[in-house]
């Protein structure tokens, strides 16, 4: 008879995906219902999963150290005759549609929380009017935010290649229907506009954990490498002893990124929303893998092939209270400003709240890291890994600057830039830093006419 | 903590006198207690079980603290009327509620899982000490009605950080009201020590709100039965509440979604293992009474039935309608009920 399999179920409510750290039986081996099988570590913890069936195993699913889908295959057991217990039908569900089977807790991928009404810290001082650029966006229906709609309707959305930013919601409240869905998908689409944070880092901590001050703690303090710590500990090692890394960088007037924030700040769409340099940036980085799209690359040893992403994940690297995570926000080539703000606002608002999905860490294309929040010029950082290039966001200060032959105050920002050298060279790193250089100085031609 | 607990058998089976309480179970009730331990082992550990094989959403394991339940819920008369939380599956056995039962809710096929009147046993309550203001109307009920009843009420030592539950106090200390708080403080709230949560013994909270407070070995069932049918009896004859801490260990994880490891250390496990609540009957049990091995191995066997019959029972619980969830909010139909089962169907047509 055929081989009953066990597909690696979510253990974790809402997990994706799993760790395999050791197996406890091998190919041939007699089980028991129950017997345990194999160790995996989630991103909640390490697990032992005992066999639902009895019989004997007859294939393992991937090795020590192969991360698993959650509803992939995991082990086939041939049972005797007899039979074990059937596989319920969570799994099956699970299996047969590729997602996991999401019982209770908060799904599998969050929609973005409504934005705080917190004001951004620290902002730069308000410049005297001088050029306020009109409204660099288009048409928006409603005031910034994620769109209220049901799940079924995004999966329908998402399906048809809708942006919801663009429905107008018939529904009660403004609630966008599976009918407004369909009208939309009669028109053609247009892109929409946005909002954003940087966060913060409390100062006597070690990779988000609490470290004690000199009169109190311990002679030698011991410091666990655990969760996010060992996870970026283990990211970095990876990065810094696999990839090559080059850097280049460039000081840029962001004069005109400062002032178009301000103006857009007092107009009724941004009104509450944290509007920062961030969302500026990340919009000319997204345009910049739009004009250079090898930058937006993965360099695949293994397969030795460079893989180029005609999509933008935009991870953005966030000191939460645990430490160092980089979410990203997906698809970002297809957002405008302001959907650029609501999703930057909303995933760093889950990263301080400790509720980033282990989703929103997968699958980063490119990414930002704004160390202008700690009130430095700049940094050298290290790639994540499976990406080419980081951007590092110094902060934006008002310095002297050559203005014809006058030295003016302006406001710039420096801007550094790691990159994987083995297949992007300084060429292609520099024209695409310059880009975003030019983009964060005259920013609203850009975000008109991308 | 030695003075101050209430123990009748030591961790390793030795009997212990103590000047308030003497154990007044014969051999045939001890093994009585012994088998209902096992048993509840046993279905928890097919529960976690089912729960890593992807059956179940959720489970709270109680492994560690079966003589803490096993105890209270046995010293429980047929009239009196249990409230209790998510973690209390051997006060459940004890009701009589059939495992299967237990797991509905775990598995999301209902939102509740057995007829709280049929056992005298209310529905478990997760929301953190909500159960303790209801046993204490409910206390307060029986009151009213005169009746030789007591309610019994279990929370953590997590939850009786809450706020309703100091307020529950209050009342039942007022109303004099016929209800036992059985506090089983396993040492962890989640992840926070009780060392965190209060700055002494929580048994003698009780003394603020002026009613008497026991700790007792929450590892020692004959213990835990004795102080739990004292503290009843006192309840059903007018003497008002007692805050009953049950000192004992939670030997797994919180619940199956999280991990024990990256907050306590090894060390503490092992010496709460040698504490293990069955065990120590177990010795007692072959000592005293001469139980031979082979009683012990029927005791199993009839686990491992029990265990096996709870795993069909389970993969064969379907998920129910979605519009299930109104039915039993209210009595009669209500407006709002019905908007929602509304809602709730127009939300899958938009799925289809």
């Amino acid at each position: 008879m055929s081989p009953e399999v066990f597909h690696l179920p979510d253990v974790g409510e809402g997990l994706v995906e799993a760790e395999i750290v050791a197996w406890k039986v091998a190919i041939g081996d007699t089980i028991a219902l129950n017997q345990p099988l194999v160790d995996i570590e989630t991103a909640k913890a390490t697990v032992e999963l005992p066999s639902p069936y009895a019989g004997t195993v007859t294939a393992l699913h991937g090795a020590v150290g192969d991360v698993v889908e959650v509803g992939a295959p995991l082990v086939e057991v041939a049972t005797a005759l007899d039979g074990s217990a059937p596989l319920g039908e969570l799994a099956e569900t699970a299996a047969s549609t590729g997602r996991p089977a999401v019982l209770v807790g908060y799904g599998v991928a969050a929609d973005a929380p409504v934005a705080s009404r917190r004001r951004r810290r620290g902002a730069p001082d308000s410049p005297p009017a001088a050029v306020v650029p009109p409204t660099p966006v288009a048409p928006v229906s409603r005031v910034a935010g994620p769109v209220r709609t049901t799940p079924p309707v995004r999966l329908y959305a998402k399906q048809h290649g809708v942006d919801l930013a663009t429905v107008t919601g018939t529904g009660r409240e403004g609630i966008v229907t599976r009918a407004d869905v369909e009208r939309a998908l009669a028109r053609p689409a247009a892109p929409s506009a946005p909002r954003t944070a940087p966060a913060p880092a409390p100062a006597t901590s070690l990779a988000g954990r609490p470290v004690a001050s000199w009169s109190e703690g311990p002679l030698e303090e011991h410091i666990p490498v655990r969760g996010v710590l060992r996870s970026m500990a283990e990211a970095m090692t990876q990065s810094a002893f696999s990839t090559p890394q080059a850097a280049v960088w460039v000081r840029v007037d962001a004069t005109r990124t400062v002032e178009l924030l301000e103006s857009l700040r007092q107009r009724p769409a941004f009104a509450g929303s944290r509007l920062s340099p961030l969302a500026i940036v990340a919009m000319a980085v997204v345009d910049g893998a739009r004009r250079f799209p090898a930058i937006n690359s993965t360099f695949d040893a293994a397969a030795q092939e460079v893989v180029i992403r005609r999509r933008v994940n935009l991870g953005v690297a966030a000191a939460t209270p645990r430490g160092l995570i980089v979410p990203n926000v997906k698809a970002a080539d297809t957002l405008g400003l302001t959907e650029m703000t609501a999703a930057l606002s909303a995933l760093v608002d889950a990263a301080r709240a400790g509720t980033t999905t282990p989703e929103a860490m997968l699958h980063t294309t490119i990414t930002i890291t704004n160390v202008g929040p700690f009130a430095v010029d700049g940094a050298v950082p290290i790639l994540p890994p499976g990406t080419s290039a980081i951007l590092a966001v110094g902060q934006v200060a008002r310095r002297p600057w050559v203005v014809g032959d006058a030295v003016v105050p302006r406001h710039t920002v420096d801007l550094s830039m790691a990159f994987d050298h083995r297949h992007v060279d300084g060429a292609l790193a520099s024209a695409f830093i310059a880009h975003v250089g030019r983009f964060l100085e005259d920013p609203a031609p850009a975000l008109i006419a991308p | 903590m030695a003075d101050e607990l209430v123990q009748l058998l030591s961790p390793e089976g030795q009997r212990v006198d103590h000047p308030d309480y003497e154990c007044s179970l014969d051999d045939t009730a001890i093994l009585g207690l012994y088998r209902d331990m096992v048993i509840v082992r046993r279905i928890c550990n097919e529960a976690t079980a089912l729960q890593r094989q992807g059956q179940l959403a959720l489970w709270a394991p109680v492994q560690g603290q079966e003589a803490a339940q096993i105890g209270s819920g046995r010293a429980l008369a047929p009239g009196d009327f249990v409230f209790p939380s998510y973690r209390e599956h051997g006060v459940a056995w004890t009701r009589g509620i059939p495992p299967a039962d237990m797991l509905r809710i775990f598995r999301a096929t209902e939102t509740g899982g057995w007829d709280p009147q049929r056992y005298h046993c209310n529905l478990p309550t997760i929301v953190l000490g909500d159960q303790v203001p209801h046993a204490v109307g409910y206390a307060m009920g029986i009151q009213r009605d005169g009746a030789e009843e007591a309610a019994m009420v279990f929370f953590g030592d997590g939850a009786s950080s809450q706020g309703d539950v100091m307020e529950s106090f209050v009342w039942a200390a007022s109303f004099m009201a016929p209800v036992v708080f059985v506090l089983q403080n396993n040492q962890w709230a989640i992840s926070e020590p009780t060392s965190l949560q209060t700055k002494i013994p929580l048994y003698r909270r009780a003394d603020g709100f002026g009613f008497p407070g026991v700790r007792v070995d929450g590892n020692d069932v004959l213990a835990v039965y004795e102080v739990s049918r004292r503290a009843l009896e006192r309840a059903r004859e007018g003497g008002g509440p007692t805050l009953i801490e049950a000192y004992t260990y939670r030997m797994g994880a919180h619940t199956t979604s999280d991990d024990p490891t990256r907050y306590r250390v090894d060390a503490e496990v092992e010496v709460w293992r040698h504490r293990d609540p069955i065990e120590r009957v177990k010795a007692l049990l072959a000592r005293e009474h001469a139980v031979r091995s082979s009683t012990f191995e029927e005791v199993a066997a009839e686990a491992e039935a029990i265990a096996q019959a709870l795993r069909a029972d389970v993969l064969a619980m379907d998920a129910p309608p979605a519009t299930d969830m109104f039915d039993d909010v209210y009595a009669e139909p209500h407006p709002w009920t019905e908007a929602g089962r509304a809602e709730v169907l127009a939300f899958a047509e938009e799925a289809r």
